[in-house]
């Protein structure tokens, strides 16, 4: 009796769970191993095989601008050259359009309506054009008009901007930048030191306060004062020269990569600058007038109210907006900017080896993509409510 | 005096405005002169630039290109017969479901009268002026059959219409084989604005089946399927658009038979629906987690399977939902459509620096980007406000 009870097994649902995961593997597997028995017939039509060998081999290529590379250099130190100049855009586009994006947030939210309403075009016009118009734009319709390098467009502060791109002072350090920064060192250690004492002395006399503020005061004053005291100033700024052809010294950008970061910046910015004002506008009404009701100024409801709460909502979609800009970096391409997979499109080009090269890049991409998910994800817990 | 009462000052209510918006306090002053004085000096440099200094003929000089790229001139009756199939439809679905659908119409006919205006050729013009007539008459038509008693089976054969039409407007564009009236049209002929809403659309409708499956296996309760699902959307969504384009056009000949030819244009294609599968999964995910548990219960109730359960009870109510979703992603696949210079096809953009390319042409680059940057730019536009409206018209996050 209980034998005709029991479930037939293809009907029991472990069976079934099982079979439909091995039969989905095989459908998987199958298809792989066709594509792969394509690849090797076709590999073997063209005499190609997979392999890695060719990354030592001389590279045969310029690469303007990033590391020294010389066209004797090896593949592989190509590629790493790639690496190195999207690393130094992404980090900076990151840097930059995050500041760009919250003050064109906050702008959103002004109470003047001029200031909220030039916010607003700015935001739709950026948004709904493709980055890579805007990047060509950028780069063929602004930086290629400028003027010659001989007729540089002078800005205060030595900074000029012409067809070569931008230029401007770069700081030097002098003997005595060793001896500064021991005192930035001991100045660090001190201020850490007048916070901990400044904290403990509040929490004794229970009183609100800003310990952070006094740490900052003291580590600015032995900066300011030992830059002022030691015999030599640590840092010189180096203007640039204008030289024969060129200008010499300084720190010098060259029209793609400033082209580049600029696209990216604004582009990326009218993302951000959405993200703030949500983050802003979704923190409720009561929270900032229960700050109001217990008597906070407007500073300090912005920044022990409003802000922790709304950079909680801000942060995810951030990351994904950081993400979307270390992956439109590629776009370099379009412009001439020798990032990773502009120098690695070169690479194909020269060596034939497709396949291995775009493994190359998927890897570099996906790493990228891996540790700045990683970085945010670790801020993100750190600054999430921990509720009940 | 105390008791005396203050006199209210009539201010007259511009004036009232300009304080309390421009002038409330004294940086927001100092805002507001900053701001007009940054305007006048831009509009100003900007207005006499496109008036008076800018040398607009490039535009109509190679209107054609842009707009249909290479596509062979005696064929062009084909493009406009797709045009006129999808506002034949369009109309229909107006008059009979109105409202959205309704405005949209609207918009679109007053584009076409206000195009029909423009100096084109005769035939462009009474051909954009019949656009416009037939949707008024579609509408019309629509309208009179949601009022008559074949309302039901209307409604169904446009839906049925509407599954169709990408596949009638591809047999339209790209031609049918043996045919003679409609002969095939290779797809390296395929350019301009054309080429940037066939990539475009055949992208999301390709992508969104693929997404439904991997949105379902990503929430798999089979381990294997989950990962592989989880696999899959993580590495497209880790590497950057451009560089499965590449991929597709140096690979995916690599990856099939030896015997199999490909198309530029279809192996971008095929990059797109892999690309945006992992996307529109994702948005489909979404949909699917605000799909309360009572919803699942209750058709474990009533007896339904698991597999009718997806299909009948849990997919309607995530697809509703991630419709507006879903419009975002066809905004942004319809921007990223300008990347496909990495295959070296010619959509919008890149017939746009092609022609750039020519010494005829050379110096006009800001003319040429800004009218391809403006013609993007009025479509997502009218797109995003369609999606924000749409959202408000589905109740979506309302309950």
């Amino acid at each position: 009796m209980t034998r005709a009870a029991r479930i037939p097994f293809w009907r029991d649902i472990r069976v079934l769970r099982i079979s439909a995961q091995i039969a989905f593997v095989l459908l998987v597997v199958l298809l792989g191993n066709w594509l792969y028995s394509n690849l090797q017939t076709n590999l073997r039509a063209t005499n190609i095989s997979f392999s890695y060998d060719f990354l030592q081999q001389p590279a045969s290529m310029g690469i303007s601008e990033g590391l020294p590379f010389q066209p004797t250099d090896s593949y592989q130190y190509a590629f790493w050259v790639g690496v190195f100049n999207t690393l130094r855009v992404v980090f900076l586009g990151m840097v930059l359009a995050t500041l760009l994006g919250l003050v064109i947030g906050v702008a959103r939210l002004s109470s003047n309506w001029l200031v909220r309403t030039l916010s607003g075009i700015y935001i739709e016009t950026l948004r709904n054009t493709p980055l890579v118009v805007q990047l060509v734009f950028w780069y063929t319709a602004v930086f290629l008009k400028l003027p010659r390098v001989d007729e540089s467009l002078q800005f205060p502060g030595s900074i000029y901007l012409s067809q070569r791109g931008l230029v401007m002072p770069q700081p030097q350090p002098t003997e005595s930048f060793a001896l500064w920064g021991l005192t930035l060192l001991l100045g660090c250690v001190l201020a850490v030191g007048v916070y901990i004492a400044r904290r403990i002395y509040l929490e004794r006399v229970q009183r609100p306060g800003t310990p952070w503020l006094w740490g900052l005061s003291t580590f600015l004053f032995i900066a300011t004062g030992s830059w002022f005291l030691l015999p030599q100033s640590p840092l010189t700024w180096e203007p640039p020269v204008m030289g024969i052809f060129n200008f010499e010294g300084g720190m010098q950008f060259t029209p793609e990569f400033t082209a580049l970061l600029l696209g990216l910046v604004i582009y990326t910015a009218a993302f951000i600058a959405e993200i703030v004002r949500a983050g802003i506008l979704a923190v409720s009404k009561g929270q900032k007038e229960a700050a109001r009701a217990l008597g906070l100024t407007n500073l300090q409801m912005m920044r022990l109210i409003v802000l922790p709460q709304a950079l909680r909502v801000m942060i995810p979609p951030t990351t994904s907006q950081y993400l979307n800009l270390a992956k439109n970096s590629s776009l370099a391409v379009a412009i001439g900017y020798p990032d990773l997979f502009n120098v690695a499109n070169t690479i194909i080009n020269q060596s034939g080896r497709a396949i291995e090269v775009i493994l190359m890049i998927m890897g570099s991409y996906l790493t990228i993509s891996l540790l700045t998910s990683l970085f945010m994800n670790w801020y993100n817990r750190r600054v999430r409510l921990v509720e009940r | 005096m105390i008791g005396q009462k203050r006199v209210a000052v009539e201010v007259p209510p511009t004036l009232r405005w300009l304080k309390e918006n421009l002038f409330s306090t004294w940086y927001n002053t100092l805002l507001t002169l900053l701001c007009l004085w940054g305007l006048y000096a831009a509009l100003g440099s900007l207005l006499t630039w496109i008036f008076a200094k800018a040398d607009w003929s490039v535009i109509p000089a190679n209107l054609k290109l842009l707009l249909v790229g290479t596509y062979p001139a005696e064929m062009l009756w084909r493009i406009w017969m797709a045009l006129y199939l999808v506002v034949c439809f369009l109309g229909m679905s107006a008059g009979l479901w109105g409202s959205l659908l309704r405005d949209t119409v609207v918009v679109l006919s007053s584009a076409f009268l206000f195009l029909a205006l423009l100096p084109f050729g005769v035939n462009e013009r009474l051909l954009l002026s019949g656009l416009a007539l037939l949707s008024w008459g579609m509408m019309g038509s629509g309208w009179l059959l949601r009022r008559s008693s074949l309302r039901r089976w209307g409604a169904r054969i446009l839906l049925g219409l509407w599954v169709l039409s990408p596949v009638l407007v591809v047999a339209l564009i790209g031609g049918v084989p043996g045919n003679a009236w409609l002969a095939p049209v290779s797809t390296a002929q395929w350019g301009g604005l054309m080429l940037t809403f066939m990539l475009a659309i055949v992208g999301i409708f390709a992508s969104f089946p693929l997404g439904i499956l991997l949105a379902l296996g990503r929430r798999s309760e089979l381990p294997v399927v989950r990962w592989l699902s989880i696999l899959y959307i993580e590495i497209i969504r880790g590497v950057p658009l451009v560089t499965l384009i590449f991929m597709a056009s140096v690979m995916l000949p690599l990856f099939l038979p030896g015997d199999t030819r490909v198309d530029q244009a279809v192996r971008a294609m095929t990059a797109f629906t892999l690309f945006t599968a992992a996307y529109i999964a994702e948005n489909v995910r979404g949909g699917l987690q605000n799909i309360p548990r009572g919803q699942y219960e209750a058709a474990q109730a009533v007896g339904l399977s698991s597999f009718l359960t997806t299909v009948f009870i849990v997919l309607p109510q995530a697809l509703r939902a991630v419709i507006p979703a879903n419009v975002g992603q066809f905004i942004s696949l319809f921007k990223d459509t300008s990347l496909v210079f990495v295959a070296a096809l010619l959509d919008l953009f890149n017939i746009g620096r092609s022609i750039l390319a020519n010494p005829n042409w050379l110096a006009h680059d800001s003319e040429m980007l800004l009218f391809i940057a403006f013609v993007y730019w009025i479509f997502t536009y009218f797109m995003s406000h369609l999606s924000q409206r749409l959202e408000r018209t589905l109740g979506v996050g309302e309950r």
